[in-house]
């Protein structure tokens, strides 16, 4: 690295700190290079195991009514795991609720299992010490899309409300640095320090950014869920982090899987 | 005892490619955790690789090798149906060993 | 653990006799390894680690193809490909020059196993991975800087 790169570099580290970098002309190239960099790490992804550790979950007898999970219904009828991810979330007549993957996950883990839903909330992440069960399920029923094409539906009237409110969600700047989603994902050749940030008005890259998690994440050594990825976003813009499968989190996640639509579900991804 | 391999073994125009990857921490002994303890060095040292008794591959890792190891290789031979058999042991003495089948 | 991995083409050896049985069968280490040198893992420099390996001063080689990415988004996984068309290969050994201990692995190709590996190394900093191979009983050597983004020693 020359010089004048490393001035760049240090300055963009600076500029970094205090939220997103608009890229500097010529620096494609190092886009391309971390490109290349993911092209090659794609092969033999580590969330495979997150994956098999659900699939393990799924099946097996747990809670006080020692039940599986294999009644749950997830959309597409009881039991049925295949393509549920990528029409999700959706209204469910039972729970009265638009619900996402995870949020469903503790209704079945609650009904079917007799599992106290604070007790799953109150771990909802994995740490480096002890794995996440509702983490490792919902990497497992994402998994089961993949291949799926997303077709998120807004026909009820529930549905096309949690739209919304996720999409005024995206957009509502609040919080010490007056901070909205859309400040860093609404605008082209933004990153935070090397990473190009997503702009969720192009579907493009709606679709590449949602389609990939969960995701293993290499600097962390562990698969992440779509929930925790919502938070780490609340997290960077110093919002209060949100509750474990809350309705808030739910109509922003409705408003951006269905900007997502069309695409083939391609998690779990494997990022830096 | 260790946790499971995933293990892939494709037969191509007489060549099998086998991809492994292996789940395990690889502690490099040299990084601290959050109360600013140093964690212990815990990797993979040696992983063998075998196909109808004979041994297609051997390795000795150290500890720069990434956590969850990954690996590729070929070797001449190897029939759909036919079992492959990969085996690991770390520096605290345990031992994993998982059996995959070839497919075409 | 029920888990049903067929599809996955992994299959578990079964309950811990069976495993121990199945170490028995395949002697998971070789006599000749086990006893063999590992002292090059702890050498910290690259004139240490060759030297404790009985190499000297390796040729560069053009024929070792040495794939690595220009750029690691993290040091923790940098992905690294050596493939070799020298004849008679017996061992491919990967190092990061810059790393705390810079023998990264060795890996021993008997008769029949092709002159290539695939693995992913881990890197405290930008440095220079370096593939040794030997071939016919001489080594050869091919090198390649890697630029290291966030490091991946730590945490």
């Amino acid at each position: 690295m020359n010089t004048s790169n490393v001035k760049k570099l240090i300055l963009l580290l600076a500029l970094a700190t205090s939220g997103a970098v608009v890229a500097a002309e010529g620096d494609v190239s190092d886009s391309d290079r971390i490109a290349q960099y993911r092209e090659m790490i794609s092969d033999g992804n580590p969330a495979d195991f997150d994956e098999m550790r659900g699939e393990e979950l799924w099946k097996t007898a747990g809670g006080p009514k020692l039940a599986t999970l294999e009644k749950c219904d997830l959309g597409k009828g009881a039991g049925v795991v295949k393509g549920a991810y990528a029409e999700l979330p959706r209204y469910f007549k039972d729970t009265n609720k638009v619900q996402d993957l995870e949020s469903r996950l503790l209704t079945c883990m609650s009904t079917l299992q007799g599992s106290s839903a604070e007790a799953i909330a109150a771990q909802p992440f994995s740490t480096e010490k002890k794995p996440s069960d509702i983490s490792s399920l919902a990497t497992y029923v994402a998994g089961q899309s993949k291949g799926i094409k997303m077709a998120v539906s807004v026909k009820h009237p529930r549905e096309k409300e949690a739209f919304e409110i996720g999409k005024r969600i995206f957009n509502y700047r609040a919080g010490p640095y007056d901070f909205a989603c859309s400040t860093c994902h609404a605008t082209s050749n933004v990153r935070i320090r090397m990473q190009d940030l997503p702009n969720f008005n192009i579907r493009k890259d709606a679709q590449a950014a949602y389609t990939s998690w969960p995701a293993y994440r290499v600097s962390q050594g562990l698969t992440r869920s779509f929930q925790w990825r919502l938070n780490d976003c609340f997290r960077q813009q110093r919002f209060p982090e949100p509750k474990f499968a809350s309705e808030a989190t739910i109509d922003l996640t409705m408003f951006l899987a269905v900007s997502a639509n069309g695409a083939a579900f391609a998690g779990p991804g494997l990022k830096r | 005892m260790g946790n499971p391999m995933k293990i892939r073994a494709a037969v191509k125009d007489g060549v099998t490619e086998v991809k492994i990857l292996m789940q395990h921490e690889m502690e490099t002994g040299m990084r601290k955790d959050a109360d600013g303890a140093l964690v212990p060095a815990w990797f993979i040292t040696d992983v063998k690789a075998q196909y109808q008794g004979r041994t297609v591959l051997e390795a000795q890792f150290g500890q720069s090798i990434s956590k969850n190891p990954y690996l590729v290789f070929r070797f001449q031979g190897g029939a759909a149906g036919e079992k492959l058999t990969v085996s690991w042991v770390d520096n605290k003495g345990d031992k994993r060993s998982d059996e995959a089948t070839i497919t075409a | 653990m029920n888990i049903n991995m067929d599809r996955r083409k992994v299959l578990k050896a079964g309950g811990s006799a069976g495993l121990l049985a199945l170490f028995a069968s395949v002697g998971l280490i070789s006599p000749a390894l086990a006893e063999g040198d590992r002292k090059a893992f702890f050498a910290k420099s690259m004139d240490e680690a060759l030297s404790l390996m009985g190499v000297i001063v390796p040729e560069n080689s053009d024929a070792i193809k040495l794939t690595v990415p220009e750029i690691a988004e993290n040091g923790a996984v940098v992905p690294v490909s050596v493939v070799s068309t020298l004849p008679r290969v017996e061992q491919i050994s990967i190092f990061v020059d810059k790393n705390p201990n810079v023998l990264a692995a060795n890996f021993f190709m008997p008769g029949g196993t092709e002159s290539m590996i695939t693995t992913r190394v881990k890197m405290g900093q930008t440095a220079n991975v370096i593939a040794l191979v030997k071939a016919d009983g001489k080594f050869y050597r091919a090198s390649r800087e890697v630029k290291v983004t966030a490091g991946g020693c730590g945490g």
